[in-house]
């Protein structure tokens, strides 16, 4: 274990930023997201929730794939390169680093994504303890500790300090500077629990979202019912930490061919769209395809684990207050049942 | 409030006026409110109080049977501007106006640094907060939604009947904050833009909400303009969405605020909006959009003595 | 033109011109051996009311330092009224531009008739001359255009 005063918090980021890129919550008008560390950011380690997720680290939402520069008749192509710096993304809450391990599972297997890989490659993922759990919070139910975050370092704000433990080897060069502490977390840990417990999402029943019962899941009539008042925004999946789909586009730039990729939305009239039309011709469809892929296949595809970290992220800001909460509650099955 | 509005909605429906009711409903937290199309069977949870913020009138749009529709006072300009726009057939709606004393944002009680909301219980003017860590008291008056702010007035437009007495609820001039904009040196305003439209996730919740936003097949959706995006990749598609978006309602928009409501990360594009309105208003008279039935717009309209586009040099901080 | 300038750099010009009356009008200009900068592109478009305002933002995107549309004059549109409606929607969009912090100058309304061709030239000439001053449009472009 390792200590560090919050007075000393500012120099230690110096540190790290002199020799590598530092992302952290920021504030930006009035918004926190992860940002770029400098000596004039409004650092807010305090903020529980960015609005986006952490998951930009690893998987931008708008990256340079390649270039193609036509020249006469040759066409020049030119590979965007890899990440090939280290960098260190800090304050990374349960909920977004168990998302790391989720899009892992996509990106890594194989064929494996480099873009993504490079990434993960060089950078270090410093997780902080939730000492305020919020109300839209249910990680607990998908076996996540607020209290025990996952992560190369795991930090828990104990009064003024703040108290790391190096859970890799990136982790642990990174604050190998740090004065040793017999700091025991063990009560705060206690303590956060104490609240995830009385949370009111904390209990959900998650029966019959498996593949087992996906035909029923599926053809469930009550979907029509729960997005009529979706607005077919991509709210929730941009803020989403486990939402990994992604669109190539090509943008002609007078010149050439910017081939680049960014996030796409299950949520939106032309996703996967085909010569064919589409096979979601409705909101219906398109809003089934988002939850189902969460609570049915992506679970029936990876031993079980759901694609939810219960940030509650799409509890707190979808327009309409439609969310994965509410359609657990109406298709969830009583264990009686 | 919301007794009477049940009593007279089954009146209605008993008349036969219509089978269907389209209100708000209770989400997760006390505190949320989802539309929702009633009928007979679920009326019961049909809910108004001072919540609902969410204005209602776009999901009229293709509706081909009548539907009873709850409209607050700002609500009802929607309403009108899009049977104006034969988005909404006017026959095929049964306008209840409910009355309104402004409505609650929840984000700005959490703005407050109170965390972990789980319910607001209203007592007049002020509202307890009940959370995780403890109850807390805040005035009304500090946490409603912008649009409340500078309310449109306590009437009602173009509805078939009103239940209950309004208020209106504004204490901040409109235009005060498009004014402070323009009073700034052009680098001080592109630096405010930058820096708002900058965390602009292109989640298109700005647009899919907007009464004013109907067309079939939005410009950003369509693969043939060249202008198709999903995401903004650089500050010029940052830009361009949002000029074009505003540009493209202009003179329609109600100023009913559901962009910058619904909007998550907060960016306040009212402020684009309004600009056109104070615009239109200073260049070519007073309009109030959804005023009335069947008006024509500002841009769809002109007079020969209009001014020159020269007039953008001569007006606002003559800094550029 | 400001000190920190690319010294080879010359501006890009879009100059919207409406078919019936300045399109022709620049054809005079040609023709007389009236001069104007040959960084002006021209875009016929069939009447100055077909301008999208997305056409301009489209030709900042693509590079453009300035854009400049020309129409007949208020009361002579080929269509009677086109140019009534261009001249609000261009007011409205210089104004909202401005309001973004992009400079002024780089945009303007010019109605030109097909008999002025002394007139197109002089406010290419004119406009060219602001736009050099003002320099790159650096607010308002795509970076992946530029090379």
């Amino acid at each position: 274990m390792k200590k560090l005063p919050i007075s000393e918090l500012n120099a230690f980021f110096a540190r790290v930023a002199a020799d590598q890129k530092l992302y952290l919550p920021v504030e930006q008008a009035g918004q926190v997201d992860f940002g770029c560390w400098t000596e004039d950011a409004t650092v807010r380690l305090d903020a529980l929730k960015t609005v986006k997720s952490a998951k930009g680290a690893f998987f931008p939402q708008v990256e340079d794939m390649l270039r193609f520069h036509t020249q006469g008749k040759n066409i020049d192509i030119q590979p965007t390169e890899l990440m090939n710096e280290k960098f260190v993304i800090f304050g990374v809450r349960a909920c977004d680093a168990r998302a790391f391990e989720l899009l892992d599972r996509v990106f890594m297997s194989e064929p494996q994504d480099p873009f993504y890989a490079a990434r993960r490659e060089h950078g270090t993922v410093v997780t902080l303890a939730c000492g305020e759990p919020e109300a839209s919070c249910f990680c607990t139910n998908f076996d996540i500790d607020p209290a025990d975050p996952a992560g190369d370092v795991t930090a828990w704000l104990v009064g003024e300090n703040y108290v790391l433990r190096a859970n890799t080897e990136k982790g642990e060069a990174l604050i190998a500077d740090l004065a040793d502490s017999d700091d025991d977390v063990s009560a705060k840990q206690a303590e956060i629990r104490a609240i995830a417990e009385k949370l009111p999402f904390a209990n959900l029943n998650l029966n019959g979202f498996d593949g087992e019962h996906l035909m029923e899941r599926f053809s469930d009539p009550k979907w029509a019912e729960l997005s009529r008042a979706c607005l077919g925004c991509g709210t929730c999946t941009f803020v989403c930490p486990t939402c990994q789909c992604y669109d190539i586009r090509d943008y002609d730039t007078g010149h050439g061919v910017q081939r680049y990729r960014c996030w796409d939305s299950c949520m939106y009239s032309d996703f996967t769209l085909m010569a064919h039309g589409t096979n979601r011709p409705t909101q219906v469809e398109r809003f089934r395809q988002r939850f189902m892929h969460k609570l049915v296949y992506f679970p029936s595809n990876n031993e079980g684990i759901y694609g939810c970290v219960g940030c509650g992220r799409c509890v707190d800001k979808c327009p309409q207050s439609l969310n994965i909460v509410k359609v657990i509650k109406a298709l969830g099955v009583k264990a009686d049942d | 409030m919301q007794g009477m509005i049940l009593d007279r909605v089954r009146a209605l429906m008993s008349e036969g006026v219509a089978t269907r009711v389209l209100g708000w409903e209770t989400g997760e937290f006390p505190y949320d409110r989802t539309p929702k199309f009633f009928n007979e069977s679920n009326l019961e949870n049909l809910k108004y109080d001072s919540f609902c913020g969410c204005n209602l009138s776009k999901y009229l749009v293709n509706e081909s049977e009548k539907v009873i529709a709850l409209v607050k006072p700002c609500d009802s300009y929607s309403l009108t501007q899009l049977c104006t726009e034969h988005r909404v057939k006017r026959e095929n709606v049964y306008a209840l106006g409910v009355a309104c004393r402004g409505k609650i944002d929840v984000n700005k009680i959490a703005a407050l640094g109170i965390k972990g909301i789980t319910d607001v219980e209203e007592d007049g003017d002020t509202l307890t907060v009940h959370t995780l860590y403890g109850d807390k008291q805040v005035a009304r008056k500090d946490v409603l939604l912008n649009k409340c702010m500078s309310c449109k007035g306590k009437e009602h437009k173009n509805v078939d009947e009103v239940i209950g007495e309004s208020e209106d609820t504004s204490s901040v001039e409109r235009f005060d904050m498009v004014a402070e904009l323009e009073a700034m040196t052009p680098d001080q305003r592109f630096a405010f833009w930058r820096n708002e439209l900058s965390k602009c996730i292109r989640c298109n919740a700005c647009r899919n909400v907007c009464p004013a936003c109907t067309c079939v097949k939005c410009v950003f959706d369509n693969p043939n303009t060249g202008v198709q995006n999903k995401a903004a990749a650089d500050d010029f598609e940052e830009n361009m969405f949002h000029i074009i978006r505003a540009f493209h309602v202009a003179g329609r928009c109600t100023d009913c605020g559901e962009c910058s409501r619904v909007c998550p990360q907060g960016i306040p594009l009212h402020l684009l909006n309004r600009k056109f309105i104070k615009d239109i208003d200073e260049l070519y008279g007073d309009y109030v959009a959804g005023d009335e039935a069947d008006q024509r717009h500002p841009l769809i309209n002109f007079t020969k003595t209009d001014c020159e586009p020269s007039i953008v040099h001569q007006r606002g901080g003559d800094k550029g | 033109m400001s000190m920190n300038q690319n010294p080879d750099w010359k501006p890009t010009i879009v100059a919207f011109c409406c078919n019936w009356c300045s399109y022709a009008g620049a054809d005079l200009a040609g023709s007389g051996r009236m001069s104007y900068p040959a960084n002006v592109k021209i875009i016929r478009i069939p009447c100055s009311c077909r301008l999208n305002p997305l056409f301009v933002l489209r030709a900042f995107q693509r590079g453009a330092d300035g854009v400049i549309l020309c129409g007949c004059h208020p009361g002579d549109c080929h269509y009677s009224t086109g140019n009534y409606y261009a001249r609000r929607r261009m007011t409205l969009l210089f104004s909202m531009l401005d309001y973004l912090g992009i400079e002024r100058g780089r945009t303007r309304v010019e109605w030109v008739s097909a008999a002025e061709g002394a007139k197109f030239s002089a406010t290419m000439n004119d406009f060219a001359k602001t736009i050099y001053e003002l320099g790159e449009n650096k607010k308002l472009g795509d970076l992946r255009c530029k090379e």
